[in-house]
């Protein structure tokens, strides 16, 4: 996994609300055996219209947004379906960073597994970067993980909170598998224990 | 004196391998159940790193989303390349990790979980985990059940632990009974109504009440399935004696002394005398009415005698979101919902693909035939409550209506195999998603209970099932 230091990028508006995780990427494509390449799919039927071209409305396809490292979005971003492809498609496309004021469990989780960092921010300065990142190619928005803090183009800043551990594997590019082995004398005895008081299970 | 603990601290707590002193836990999982679609990557990361499956004698697998649900569907050519080969990495990764599995060619295949239960890999008190957020259906028995990414499901594998925090406890009671005509689907749809999707999230759900008592198991699993709709990873049921006399004699079940050590724990699983809740949701059983949806989320819920709202009715990004599901959905604000003509009824998913709800839609169905032109299909959620479908006289009753009768999988849930919707058309639907674009590019999906599936199958637009009774 890439770790997760800094980035200033351009921010791509998306205010819709319960953006699900069939938006971000539709079913179609979750018929790989690869996390890889979903980029050119993330948002498909949002993106592309019945014979495949590009919907110029579409904030991915305008030419200020083409590049977009950062997702500005509604409320209760990535709910629904549980698949990974959702932030493997995002990370491919070459987000980094999403910013909304709530975001689904799951999808929050398996953000952070893939070197992408979720930021929920109260509503009023969600509203406040939504409004810089309509800008365009301009205006960048940087995101300090260490500092914890989300800077507008022009200067505005705004602290965010992150839990401790999974900042540390971000910040780290570590691999949770890794870790969790290190723990391997803990896993056996509850396994023993467990087995002992639960033989059914 | 000990503290008063909730169903969720409990099972919790009995499952805490290590906790790091800024509270995250390695949670240990008893049941890991694998489908096709998320587990491909993580078997492909066990193989690269050289690790192996920690406890393959508590993982099951079995393929259900791809799988076509047409009679022919064990010729190769059913299936696209992309899915024949997904199912085919499934087969050799569970060939290869000795780990539990039932094939496309096994009677026992269907939804994971739909199977789960059914062969009696899920108990109470268990934790269960899946790489679909579907898992919730477990909570009916009293486990902790939850959805997981693909990253997590090789934790899973490798480990046989998850990296979790505490969620906060939150209670959904459901007071005395229910009127007729209403069931397990829109007592969750009701709740999701009231919640919002994201009024669950960070929180587990305990369902209580006297509504949910008087559930069978199946209608527990279908409230419980529904939990992720509403944002909560799991909800969770007591087990009292409808779960031990559902779970006894199953193929994977306790038995002889086991059984009488493991039912002696189960009755300490129920949510202690005070014990708090960080939120606490009632409705009355009597003031919930079948209901549908009209948009393209699952809180887009209303009763059956509504009309399609205003978007300006609603508050802050849901206008604009209410105005975008009603242009997708191709409804007008206003419009009853008894007006809504259908193309498509689909009856299955691991939300409604049991057979109390075959039972349910069969009752509708008996003698009557579906309107003219409208293609509908009735698809078990497994094989075997496909045979006992056809066992009870159900499958003669839906051919005889003019449905489909299909073999298990997810299906038309979300359309990963051939069984789609094409653009515009429009579909009443028992699964559990109306996303855009969810049962196929442009398809338009209304989400509600079999026997009102059913009901609409026979007038061609969705209608009120107690008209019917």
């Amino acid at each position: 996994m890439d770790k997760f230091t800094t980035i200033t990028g351009i921010a791509a508006p998306m205010p819709l609300v319960n953006i699900d995780t069939d938006m971000i990427i539709p079913k179609q494509f979750l018929k790989t055996i690869k996390r890889s390449g979903l980029g050119v799919n993330l948002f498909d039927e949002m993106r592309y219209d019945d014979n495949g071209n590009e919907i110029a409305d579409f904030v991915l396809n305008k030419p200020a947004y083409r590049e977009a490292q950062i997702l500005v979005a509604g409320d209760n971003f990535g709910c629904g379906s549980s698949r990974e492809h959702a932030p493997w498609a995002l990370l491919d496309f070459g987000i980094r960073c999403v910013i909304a004021p709530s975001f689904a469990d799951i999808f929050f989780n398996n953000c952070f597994k893939n070197g992408i960092l979720p930021i929920a921010l109260p509503q009023e300065q969600v509203d406040i970067l939504m409004k810089d990142a309509e800008k365009g190619e301009n205006a960048r928005i940087t995101v300090d993980l260490e500092a914890q803090t989300v800077t507008t183009s022009d200067g505005q800043s705004f602290g965010f909170d992150v839990d401790a551990f999974k900042k540390h594997c971000l910040l780290n590019g570590l691999d949770d598998i890794g870790l969790t082995m290190e723990k391997a004398a803990a896993i056996d005895s509850f396994e023993a224990k467990a087995a002992a008081d639960r033989p059914w299970v | 004196m000990t503290a008063s603990k909730t169903l969720y601290d409990k099972i919790w707590d009995a499952h805490v391998a290590h906790e790091a002193d800024d509270g995250t836990c390695l949670l240990y999982i008893d049941r890991h159940l694998v489908h096709e679609v998320t587990s491909p990557q993580a078997f492909e990361g066990l193989r690269m790193t050289g690790r192996t499956v920690r406890a393959p004698e508590k993982t099951i697998a079995v393929p259900d989303h791809n799988v076509p649900t047409t009679l022919d569907r064990a010729d190769p050519a059913t299936m696209t390349e992309d899915s024949r080969i997904q199912v085919a990495a499934l087969d050799k990764n569970a060939k290869d990790f000795g780990i539990h599995y039932y094939p496309v060619s096994d009677v026992r295949q269907g939804i994971v979980h739909i199977v789960g239960p059914e062969q009696g890999w899920t108990l109470p008190g268990m934790t269960v985990v899946c790489g679909d957020s579907h898992t919730a259906t477990h909570g009916a028995f009293g486990a902790l059940a939850h959805g997981i990414g693909t990253s997590e499901v090789e934790h899973v594998l490798a480990t046989q632990t998850l990296i979790q925090k505490k969620s906060k406890n939150m209670k959904v009671e459901i007071t005395g009974k229910l009127r007729p005509g209403v069931t397990a689907k829109d007592i969750t749809l009701a709740v999701i109504g009231v919640t919002g999707t994201a009024g669950g999230t960070g929180y587990v759900i305990e369902y209580c009440g006297e509504a949910i008592r008087d559930l069978s198991m199946e209608g527990r699993m279908t409230v419980c399935n529904m939990a992720i709709e509403g944002g909560a990873r799991a909800g969770l049921i007591a087990p009292d004696q409808k779960t031990y006399d559902y779970v006894k004699g199953r193929p994977h079940a306790p038995k002889g002394a086991d059984w009488d050590k493991a039912l002696e724990w189960w009755q300490t699983l129920y949510t202690d005398e005070g014990a708090h809740f960080d939120k606490v949701i009632t409705l009355k059983g009597e003031d919930i009415a079948p209901v549908v949806t009209w948009g393209t989320s699952p809180e887009d819920v209303l009763p059956i005698t509504a009309a399609v709202p205003a978007p300006e009715s609603f508050k802050g990004g849901k206008v604009e979101a209410a105005a975008r599901s009603i242009e997708y959905m191709g409804l007008k604000a206003g419009q009853k919902l008894t007006d809504i003509q259908i193309d498509t009824v689909f009856i299955g998913s691991c939300t409604n693909g049991r057979i109390e709800d075959l039972r349910a839609a069969a009752a509708i169905l008996k003698g009557k035939k579906i309107k003219d032109g409208l293609r509908a299909m009735v698809v078990p959620g497994s094989g075997l409550v496909r045979a006992q479908a056809e066992e009870e006289g159900l499958a003669q009753i839906f051919i005889d209506a003019g449905f489909e009768w299909r073999l298990a999988g997810c299906s038309m849930c979300l359309a990963m195999n051939p069984d789609q919707l094409a653009p515009g058309e429009r579909c009443a639907a028992t699964s559990n998603r109306n996303f855009e674009g969810r049962q196929g590019r442009g398809g338009r999906t209304h989400l509600m209970s079999p026997a009102m599936a059913a009901a609409a199958a026979i007038t061609g637009h969705l209608t009120d099932v107690r008209e019917m009774m």
